[in-house]
């Protein structure tokens, strides 16, 4: 054992001294009679990186906030939270929002309003579509602020292992391509994917409904042709795109925005291995869908303007 | 089961020659050898080398004579610079398949055999996970030749373990290995002065330590590990991070549509990009190492330490060279050696025995004094006092502290404090 007795080189020694001096068993047979608990084995914090092992970088993700969230959040879209206290303190949780807006600001909107806001300032990750790993400029940007390609493997680590939050859309592009006139109507949520890596988890769903970004970016019409020639997954008519080019994707109309945080749906207590059960998952896919779909229409019915 | 009787195939090899060398050195070994086509690059004190191509016949005679009991193959090339595709294929595929004939058999000893392959098997896709974990395969057909030479010779071994189910079989995926003495096609594209990258891009990297290669095939002689287990070291890296440890410039200058398009231009360039790193530099790939970890080994570095060991050796690279080739093999040296009368070899090991107790016994000798009153601080509180204390003042506190109490959390505390002191020296 000479090769591996050496100083254990994961020094984030504060916050868990436990998981430096990991019992080693003296053979393998007794591995494989009690599996171990893998979370244990997760690699260290180096204290001297600005990057995790997502991609994510602390340097761009706050460059990024202060060049433009901030000011978005604060001035321009000048975004209510209401219901904040249904984001958990601790362990895991899967964001689960209504999705919209050409180039969607939703997310960047609530990640910074858990990160500032929340008591205990959660960084969240947020799940985005194969398509961008892909894609030059979106592939090297999105980890950097947090994205994280949406595969169920990702998921499961991100919310069972690392018990983080997670934020996710499952209408996907279907809600980011729909046209104006099918405002605050949401589309199918998926397979149900979401349900299933929340309940794999244990994690509760947390809902969240999303006011204003549909007015931010109203879409018209959508160009199949700019869509072929760029190879993105779509390409609207927007007030300001294509005209203006890949700037409109700063373009926004100052839309108030409201984000409610909707009491969680907890997935710990539906039996053993709920997952297996398709319709269940169907179910619950299905109640989650519809209670941001009336909570939407509840605050857009009440709202005063779409501008205050 | 204990390996006694070792057979190492690919001893030429940088983790082979290591693994060879550490594994002599334990009296409980009776017997090392080791089979390869050329000769070992490093001194071997009692493994025996017996030059041989990856015939089955030839294999199995040796395999059979020996009676061995344990057969670590090493052999397989992940790197397409080092040979040409077909001797490539020939080596992974072939080769494995005669090193798994010889180890398999009614009336075989083999009783455990470790493969060491590659992470190139999950290859790199768009729709990849971050972190593949072991029960993962590859989501669409492998494209390069040496991809699909690994998942040919994996399926080749997954067969052997069914057709032996009494048999251990470890199967090892190791990260791309960086290192003074692994020469790969990263190695040689991070030492360019100006790194160029597809624009665009910044693809996440995972690496081992030559060191760690050496230690996980160990570890697996050692111990009982059934199955597949992926190798790579802790932290996942991203290519601008890799560059900037490394002091090189990024140069996004690969194309990013139709960068195949491009491979005849960057070979006009001389640049020594592969066309099989391609899906590599775009996508990357993370592996999920905890599997191995739970089975008790420790990594000695992380990817960024083992990245700031390349850079080492890359800055020493020009005033070293030359001087690197201290050992070689010499048939006849090595068998006088072994064989003449006139070599004394039973005070070896005894010699050896004596100097691994020599290791620990002067730190039990000159045991310092401990702080007064050390022992009436409980564990928190020694924690806290750490600080303020220098190197030395560690060192023997660590000693006294592994001498009596033994507080896990307390050493590893100290442990922490040490290497931490050791990086800002170097």
């Amino acid at each position: 054992m000479a090769e591996s007795t050496g100083r254990t080189p994961l020094r984030d020694i504060a916050a868990t001294p436990d998981a430096l001096v990991p019992t080693a068993p003296p053979s393998g047979q007794e591995l494989t009679a009690a599996e171990p608990d893998l979370r244990d084995f997760l690699p260290g914090i180096e204290p001297e990186r600005q990057v995790d092992d997502w991609g994510r970088s602390e340097r761009v993700a706050g460059l990024f906030d202060k060049a433009l969230v901030d000011f978005y959040y604060h001035l321009w879209f000048r975004c209510t939270i209401e219901g904040l206290e249904n984001v958990p303190s601790d362990g895991p949780g899967l964001l689960v929002s209504n999705h919209s807006g050409a180039l969607p600001p939703d997310a960047m909107m609530i990640m910074k309003a858990i990160k500032d806001e929340h008591p205990r300032e959660r960084d969240v990750r947020v799940l985005v579509e194969h398509f961008f790993k892909g894609y030059p400029g979106f592939s090297m940007l999105l980890p950097k602020i947090g994205g994280v390609a949406a595969h169920p493997a990702n998921v499961h680590r991100m919310l069972y292992d690392e018990e983080r939050l997670v934020l996710v859309f499952p209408e996907g592009a279907k809600g980011t391509e729909k046209l104006f006139k099918d405002r605050y109507r949401l589309r199918r949520f998926g397979r149900g994917g979401f349900v299933e890596a929340a309940m794999r988890a244990k994690a509760p769903i947390i809902p969240i409904a999303v006011m204003g970004a549909e007015e931010s970016q109203p879409v018209f019409a959508q160009l199949g042709l700019v869509k072929k020639l760029t190879g993105l997954i779509y390409t609207p008519l927007t007030p300001t795109f294509p005209h203006f080019g890949p700037l409109a994707a700063l373009m926004y109309l100052p839309a108030k925005f409201t984000i409610r945080f909707l009491p969680p749906v907890r997935t710990d207590d539906m039996g053993d291995e709920p997952w297996e059960d398709k319709g269940l998952v169907q179910t619950v896919s299905h109640d989650i869908r519809a209670t941001i779909q009336e909570e939407l229409f509840d605050m857009v019915g009440k709202r005063k303007s779409v501008w205050f | 089961m204990t390996s006694k009787r070792i057979l190492i195939t690919g001893l030429s090899t940088y983790w082979g020659g290591r693994l060879a060398q550490a594994l002599e050195q334990d009296p409980a070994v009776e017997t090392v050898i080791g089979v390869d086509k050329r000769p070992p690059k490093v001194a071997l004190e009692r493994t025996e080398f017996v030059r041989v191509e990856d015939h089955h016949s030839l294999i199995r005679r040796i395999v059979q004579a020996a009676e061995i009991d344990t057969v670590v193959d090493t052999r397989l090339v992940a790197d397409s610079i080092v040979t040409s595709p077909k001797l490539a294929h020939e080596n992974n595929v072939i080769g494995t398949m005669n090193v798994l004939a010889a180890c398999g058999g009614p009336d075989s000893f083999v009783k455990k055999v470790v493969f060491k392959s590659t992470s190139r098997y999950y290859g790199c896709e768009q729709d990849d996970p971050s972190f593949f974990t072991e029960a993962m395969r590859r989501p669409r057909a492998a494209r390069s030749m040496i991809e699909r030479d690994a998942v040919e010779a994996e399926s080749a071994v997954r067969d052997f373990s069914e057709r032996n189910p009494e048999t251990i079989v470890t199967t090892l995926r190791f990260a791309n290995g960086l290192g003074p003495a692994v020469r790969t096609s990263y190695t040689r594209y991070l030492g360019l002065p100006v790194v160029p990258t597809i624009l665009g891009f910044d693809p996440r990297f995972q690496f081992i330590h030559e060191d760690d290669i050496a230690g996980v095939l160990e570890h697996a002689v050692r111990h009982d590990l059934d199955g597949v287990y992926n190798a790579a070291a802790d932290g996942v890296l991203v290519m601008s991070e890799v560059l900037d440890l490394l002091g090189k410039l990024n140069a996004p200058v690969l194309p990013p549509f139709a960068t195949g398009m491009a491979m005849p231009l960057i070979k006009r360039a001389g640049l020594p990009i592969a066309a099989d790193m391609l899906d590599h530099l775009r996508f990357g790939r993370g592996l999920d190492n905890r599997k191995l970890k739970a089975t008790g080994y420790r990594y000695r570095y992380t990817t960024r330490e083992t990245v700031l060991k390349l850079r080492e050796h890359q800055r020493l690279a020009s005033l070293t060279r030359g001087a690197g080739e201290s050992y070689r093999y010499e048939q006849e040296v090595e068998e006088f050696l072994r064989r003449s009368p006139s070599v004394r070899r039973l005070a070896r090991p005894e010699k050896r025995a004596n100097l691994a107790a020599g290791e620990r016994a002067p730190e039990a000798k000159e045991a310092p004094a401990p702080p007064a009153g050390y022992a009436d601080l409980d564990a928190k509180e020694v924690i806290a006092l750490l600080a303020s204390l220098d190197g030395e003042a560690l060192d023997a506190l660590r000693t006294h502290e592994a001498n009596h109490a033994g507080r896990k959390t307390v050493l590893a505390a100290i442990d922490g404090l040490l290497t931490r002191a050791v990086d800002t020296v170097s």
